[in-house]
């Protein structure tokens, strides 16, 4: 297992914790937490095989909140001195004092046990920021060439974010966190433009939290998949235009992971439902009176938030509140039976526990419930995709994620892919273009057929999923299966623009 | 260490042949509130130093916050190696020289919760408006300024704050089943009425005590100036002038080339950026931390102008930087921080637009837009917060919510009316995107593609 870098244990994170602590006890808070850390990202973009643009940043502070008759103040600073961090602890309460005359309901937190002075480091071999550049550049300008060398390729896109994640987190009930996580990003799109039209084709290869050694091992094959996608391509430009109607869908998990995202992973977050997000985001057609009665979808829905899951985007030790994370059920057997939960949420609506969900994307924000992975379990003796394909007489085999959008309740969605291909009698007859699926939320979760076994099973996810005000991004990992849904409305998005 | 002193230090530190330093001070209040009670709020600092390095034409950037003066030497160091080791740069150009502004030596503005000290009495006044009138309030408040300095090897010393102030307020019915939503952007609080805006959400939820279902299709609608906003920004963001060249957007030409000088619509639209604009005044030079397909770290610096992209229906610019400009062959018109749309002299107001329309749906605003397909620029996404049914000029009910399927450069060719511009602000893309001012529009013919259930 790998150590917390040295430079991030030498910075004064107990001293800086302790000052603003016991200031916030001093002054009277009935509740205080002091997150310290440090947030490292690098971006590369190429085009064409030539690097565009670089940038290797980090983000560095900390956050006092608390509790002042029962209304939260949230503080935030950057001069690592225990007088700043006091000035910063007097400024948090400060804000829940302001802030009491116009709350209406006391905050109180779900217990949770003491978790004293303990640790956590991601799965991962290699950190990507020991990697020199010039080889991570030398690798994606590779890769671009390769599919430049093509013929059927006029123009490459390639990127890679790289993401470390240090934090501190202490509170006044004696619970004191020390983590780190690393997780990358490459992603390469090639693209043929010919006679006034252009197309593009994705690499399918999802962010993981891996290291530098996603990109050279053999966890997942990318000379493999690149050397595929001019074919892919070439053969998408020269498709059949869909004919809009209904036909039934065999999901991959290149495109299911997002669907799942949309109308499972943001629907169940409890804030949502019970309209913290209401304003933004937006609220939930799962709302809470339906726990352990809404059928979601059919029984062969089985839906999981795990932040313990190895290499996912969400998984840690301990959130955001000090919570050891866990697994947890969100849909059994197609009923809703689960909500991702804060400590508070999980008080205000007597669930016991929080189940670990509390996330800040920076120390200048403060945590909110955000997403765990959440995973759609495959059948244990389930079909491979081919034979879910094969059980299709008129459908659309569907591959990778493209556009997505779904209303403010999480019931109206419309999802694009990389690639559409016909299926015909249980047979894939090539490449479709211009397609979109739509449909609501639990008529679509209700008109799955079948899952796929765990051979079909593939970790997805985001790295950028956005919620909150002032908003905040998150990543988070989504596993599912390959699947099969009946009679899904198809559109053809160039009827739809109208042209 | 001021930003000013730290600039100094690193130019001096550095071994490149140029260097660009970018320090940018920020801090930021904000208050957040559901269900007529607050809920979470606070205050918090950023400092972010940026140094990019160039070595011949080689570019390294290295950006760290919280940067102590003991750890400068180490950060340049980083940023003058990147740049030794990178591959040359297709965007690399000679620096702009020379620049000061006359406020150079001057510290950093901040902000603190006190910029809602009359805010948020008016808010609480307003919680208790709406709670006497069966209405719950939601919504955020933030104040955001920055303050950015930028200097550079060839002299360049120019400061920029950047106040950017937001609130969006939105009033249910207590069983959640009615919405309305409004919003303003502002530069310092002083100028939002809030029992004003509660009294215009009050109006809308009673518009909607009457529910009208309709089906999917396409009807004439009233899109409100928040609602043409979230598409123009869309629009602009794909403007890119290298991507066009390449023939990957809408603005490529089919032969070849960009699509500027063409006509997009028939009215006499305009749409541009002025830096100076009152209300919407944002930085009058580049500021690029990293470059991109529509940003080049070697133009910071240079002096932004007052932008046409569109001028009288026809497509005038598209985002260049130096580089790009070359390739095209066409002016250099950096991206800029505000935008603006206009019709034609003595457009009507909204009010005026919705007593005039015979049957129509009125929107109040737009969500969830995405990208559907980049070669007609066809985007998706949701009616939110109200859809009104407007007959013999007056609005007669509340209308379902829909999916929209829709191009924005197709919308221009079909509107039928543009009326009077306002300051507006975004709904979906106000995290990012702040400063315009939009007309309210009439397209004949917009398409909801099917109805949403969410109210």
């Amino acid at each position: 297992m790998r150590q917390i870098d040295s430079d991030f244990l030498a910075l004064p994170l107990r001293q800086l914790a302790d000052a603003a602590l016991q200031r916030a006890r001093d002054l009277g808070a009935e509740h205080a937490d002091f997150r310290l850390e440090r947030v490292r990202a690098e971006t590369l973009r190429l085009s064409d095989a030539s690097l565009e643009g670089s940038i290797d940043a980090d983000d560095l502070g900390y956050a006092v909140r608390v509790v002042k008759n029962g209304t939260w103040g949230f503080a935030a600073g950057i001069e690592l001195t225990p007088e700043a961090a006091v000035k910063v602890a007097e400024q948090a309460v400060e804000v829940a004092v302001i802030s009491a005359a116009v709350n209406r309901e006391p905050i109180e937190l779900a217990p949770e046990p003491v978790h004293s002075d303990v640790t956590w480091v991601s799965s991962y071999e290699i950190d990507p920021f020991d990697v020199p550049m010039r080889d991570k550049v030398a690798l994606l300008a590779d890769w671009s060439g390769g599919l430049l060398r093509d013929a059927r390729v006029n123009h490459v896109q390639a990127s890679l974010m790289q993401v470390k994640e240090q934090k501190f987190y202490a509170d006044t009930a004696g619970t004191s966190t020390t983590q780190q996580r690393v997780r990358v990003h490459p992603e390469l799109e090639a693209m043929k433009v010919q006679d006034g039209r252009f197309e593009s084709m994705r690499t399918l290869a999802p962010p993981v939290g891996r290291g530098y050694e996603y990109l050279t091992g053999p966890t997942w094959d990318f000379p493999g998949e690149l050397a595929r996608i001019p074919e892919h391509l070439q053969e998408k430009f020269g498709a059949p235009s869909v004919e809009a109607g209904r036909y039934d869908l065999v999901v991959d998990p290149s495109n299911l992971w997002l669907t799942i995202h949309e109308s499972v992973g943001h629907a169940t977050e409890l804030d949502r439902a019970l309209g913290y997000e209401a304003a933004y985001a937006g609220t939930s057609f799962a709302t809470f009176d339906r726990l352990g009665t809404l059928a979601y979808g059919s029984p062969a829905m089985n839906v999981v938030g795990d932040r313990t899951t190895e290499h996912g985007l969400s998984t840690i030790g301990y959130d955001d509140e000090g919570v050891a994370t866990r697994e947890f059920d969100i849909v059994s057997g197609g009923v809703l039976v689960g909500y991702q939960l804060d400590r508070r949420m999980a008080l205000l609506k007597g669930m016991g526990a929080s189940n670990g969900c509390a996330f800040a994307d920076s120390p200048g924000h403060m945590p909110i419930q955000r997403m765990a992975n959440v995973s759609l379990r495959p059948a244990p003796d389930g079909p491979s995709t081919e034979e879910l394909i094969s059980g299709v007489d008129r459908g659309i085999y569907v591959v990778g994620d493209k556009s997505w959008s779904i209303d403010m309740q999480r019931y109206n969605f419309q999802f694009t892919a990389q690639r559409f291909y016909r299926i015909e009698n249980g047979r894939l007859a090539g490449q479709l273009r211009d397609v979109a699926y739509q449909a609501t939320t639990t008529d679509f979760w209700r008109s799955m057929e079948a899952v796929g076994g765990p051979q079909t099973y593939v970790l997805g996810g985001a790295f950028n999923c956005g919620k909150g005000q002032p908003g905040q991004v998150a990543p988070v990992s989504h596993g599912c299966p390959s699947a099969l849904f009946r009679d899904v409305r198809i559109l053809n998005t160039v009827q739809e623009s109208g042209s | 260490m001021s930003p000013q002193e730290m600039i100094e230090k690193v130019l001096d530190l550095s071994t490149a042949d140029d260097v660009v330093v970018i320090v940018d001070e920020g801090s930021s209040a904000n208050l957040r509130f559901a269900g007529n009670t607050l809920t979470t709020n606070g205050v918090s600092r950023s400092s972010q130093l940026t140094v990019i390095s160039i070595v011949g034409r080689g570019v390294g950037v290295v950006s760290r916050a919280a940067v102590r003066p003991e750890q400068l030497a180490d950060i340049v160091a980083a940023a003058d190696h990147a740049a030794e080791d990178a591959q040359p740069s297709e965007d690399a150009r000679p620096l702009v020289e020379g620049g000061r502004s006359s406020d150079w030596d001057a510290p950093a503005d901040p902000t603190s919760i006190g910029v809602f000290g009359e805010f948020a009495p008016a808010l609480g006044r307003a919680f208790a408006t709406a709670e006497a009138g069966g209405r719950k309030l939601y919504g955020f408040a933030e104040h955001i300024v920055t303050t950015t300095f930028l200097g550079t090897s060839t002299g360049t010393r120019l400061r920029h704050t950047q106040p950017t102030g937001r609130l969006e307020l939105n009033a249910k019915s207590p069983d959640m089943k009615r919405s309305a939503w409004t919003g303003v952007a502002t530069r310092d609080f002083t100028d939002v009425d809030v029992a004003a805006l509660d009294a215009s959400l009050a109006q809308r939820l009673e518009w909607a005590k009457k529910r009208i279902d309709l089906p999917a299709g396409r009807y004439e609608t009233l899109l409100p100036p928040s609602a043409v906003s979230d598409l123009m920004i869309y629009l602009y963001w794909k403007a890119g002038a290298r991507d066009a060249l390449e023939g990957r957007t809408v603005f490529s030409s089919p032969g070849g080339g960009t699509r500027v000088g063409e006509a997009l619509s028939e009215l006499p639209i305009n749409l541009s950026a002025v830096p100076a604009a009152p209300g919407i005044e944002c930085a009058p030079f580049v500021v690029a931390h990293a470059s991109s397909r529509q940003s080049s770290v070697f133009d910071n610096g240079l002096p932004l102008e007052p932008t046409d992209w569109i001028a009288g229906g026809r497509l005038t610019n598209l985002l260049q930087t130096r580089y790009s400009a070359e390739l095209t062959g066409l002016s250099v018109t950096p991206e800029i921080d505000n935008l603006v749309m206009t019709g034609p002299e003595g457009g009507r107001s909204l009010e005026e637009m919705i007593a005039s329309t015979e049957r129509g749906l009125l929107l109040t605003c737009l969500w969830y837009i995405r990208e559907v397909d980049p070669q007609t620029l066809l985007l998706t996404g949701l009616t939110r917060d109200g859809v009104y049914l407007v007959e013999n000029g007056e609005v007669v009910g509340e209308v379902n919510n829909f999916r929209f399927n829709e191009s924005p450069v197709d919308l221009l060719r079909r509107l039928s009316e543009v009326g009077a511009s306002e300051q507006t602000l975004p709904r979906e893309w106000n995290d990012y995107f702040t400063r315009a001012i939009m007309p309210p529009v009439r397209v004949p013919d917009f398409n909801m593609s099917t109805v949403s259930q969410a109210s």
